[in-house]
């Protein structure tokens, strides 16, 4: 159970340099670019941008043990009305399809009803990255009717189909909040069939091991959820856990992180790279910088390489194609069958 | 502090074909053919596998299993479940033999 935010305990782990520095040291593992040469992939560029990815802030009302954004209650970096606005312009200028919603829990951020609906006047597909215990907050009551009424997808986090594993990863009465929430959005129609609201779940491991088979574990998933609670979804999604923050830290202070990035580079599996989500997607910080992907973000790891670095510079024609940065954590997407914000990637 | 088992030394596996390749070369071949999918699901072939090791008492095979295990979606009610089987096929082992020693003791007493 995670004992607070990083940056509320004053961890050396706060410091992205100190992240940084801890993967760079990883010397019994190779560079990630080394890897990808053996496969002719060096360096990583990216394609067109399909998806435009916003984390709007790093507040949450959980403190999940394997967070790599480092979220929680005591943090206040949300993105500010003006640099949300300066998106809705970025994104405008574009023919981008997909708007990824991300936090900390963005539906926290006081300006996301906004945000939501001038890009759902756009005429863009908006996702929403939701934790599902913040929809039963107290004030949030209207919130699943509002992303109903705007078609927003649902990506929900429920790392396994049982009390146990759940609370240990999310917090003691997450996983009974979660079913009641669940219970609640297939009433309103999220992820029944035949129904236009995708409800989809997103499960990361429990500890410090990789994701089960997809395939296999949905029908775990969908098998138990109704039997037990009668809840329906469309998919499950995986997703490896990366060595960020407290999941670095857990992997620390438990004595895994050597055994389990020797694990991510023993799975390493080169029919990942050409789905990598870092080579469709753009991902932007709650202060308007520019990322390849989440994780970079969280590592403070901007986009480079001439590529603009900030919303107010978006140009989508010099950001498609652009050079991709690279560190060792980025076996975690390679490991398997593959990681990324929409689960497996082969 | 010394012992006979080392963590580490599950990573030198393979050091074992290191004196006779071939052989090696067909027991591997063979090992991944066994727990790929069948009949059996690899998650079904990996709680069988933690349940021999255990049996085996194996500390590599248990370490190696516990973490296939997770890693086929498998969860600790369910390993535990198969370490019973495994538990329950030894102690019915050593139970069932029971039947010779009540032979042996019938054929040596006096009737």
């Amino acid at each position: 159970m995670s004992k607070g935010t990083l940056l509320r305990r004053q961890s050396p782990l706060a410091s992205l340099p100190e992240q940084v520095g801890i993967l760079d040291r990883t010397s019994f593992i190779p560079p990630f670019e080394k890897t990808l040469r053996q496969f002719g992939q060096s360096p990583l560029h990216g394609g067109e941008v399909e998806i435009f990815q916003i984390n709007v802030g790093k507040q949450c009302n959980q403190l999940c043990a394997h967070c790599h954004v480092d979220a929680g209650p005591d943090r206040t970096e949300i993105m500010s009305r003006e640099t949300m606005a300066g998106c809705i312009r970025a994104l405008a200028s574009t023919n981008i399809p997909k708007v990824d919603i991300t936090g900390g829990a963005p539906e926290l951020n006081p300006h996301f009803r906004w945000i939501v609906g001038e890009i759902r006047a756009l005429g863009r597909h908006v996702t929403d990255r939701c934790n599902l215990t913040v929809l039963a907050v107290k004030g949030q009551e209207d919130l699943p009717a509002f992303l109903a009424a705007h078609q927003v997808e649902l990506l929900c986090s429920l790392p396994y189909y049982q009390e146990r594993e759940t609370d240990r990863q999310r917090g003691l009465g997450v996983f009974q909040r979660s079913i009641d929430v669940l219970k609640y959005l297939n009433r309103l129609g999220y992820g029944i069939a035949g129904s236009e609201l995708a409800l989809n779940l997103v499960c990361n491991p429990v500890g410090a091991f990789l994701p089960a088979c997809q395939k296999v574990l949905e029908e775990d998933f969908k098998r138990n959820l109704h039997r037990k609670f009668g809840i329906q979804f469309n998919h499950l999604y995986c997703i490896t856990n990366m060595p960020i923050s407290r999941f670095l830290e857990f992997l620390l202070e438990s004595g895994n992180y050597e055994r389990y990035m020797e694990r991510l580079v023993q799975a390493f599996n080169p029919t990942t790279i050409s789905g990598l989500m870092c080579r469709n997607m753009i991902s932007i910080g709650w202060d308007g910088r520019l990322f390849d992907c989440d994780f970079n973000q969280m590592l403070g790891l901007e986009v480079s390489f001439s590529a603009p670095c900030h919303i107010s510079d978006f140009d989508v024609a010099r950001l498609s194609h652009r050079r991709i940065v690279t560190g060792r954590h980025c076996y975690g997407c390679t490991a398997g069958a593959g990681s990324s914000c929409s689960g497996a990637t082969t | 502090m010394e012992h006979y088992y080392h963590r580490e030394d599950l990573g030198k596996f393979a050091e074992i074909g290191k004196e006779s390749p071939e052989l090696w070369r067909k027991f591997s071949a063979w090992y991944s053919a066994v727990f790929s999918e069948g009949a059996l699901t690899e998650r079904e072939k990996a709680l069988i596998a933690l349940a021999v090791a255990h049996t085996v008492q194996c500390p590599y095979c248990i370490d190696a299993y516990s973490h296939a295990c997770l890693e086929k979606g498998s969860n600790l009610e369910q390993m535990t479940e198969a370490l019973h089987v495994a538990a329950a096929i030894r102690g019915g082992a050593s139970l069932v033999h029971g039947v010779q020693m009540r032979n042996l003791v019938g054929k040596i007493e006096m009737p």
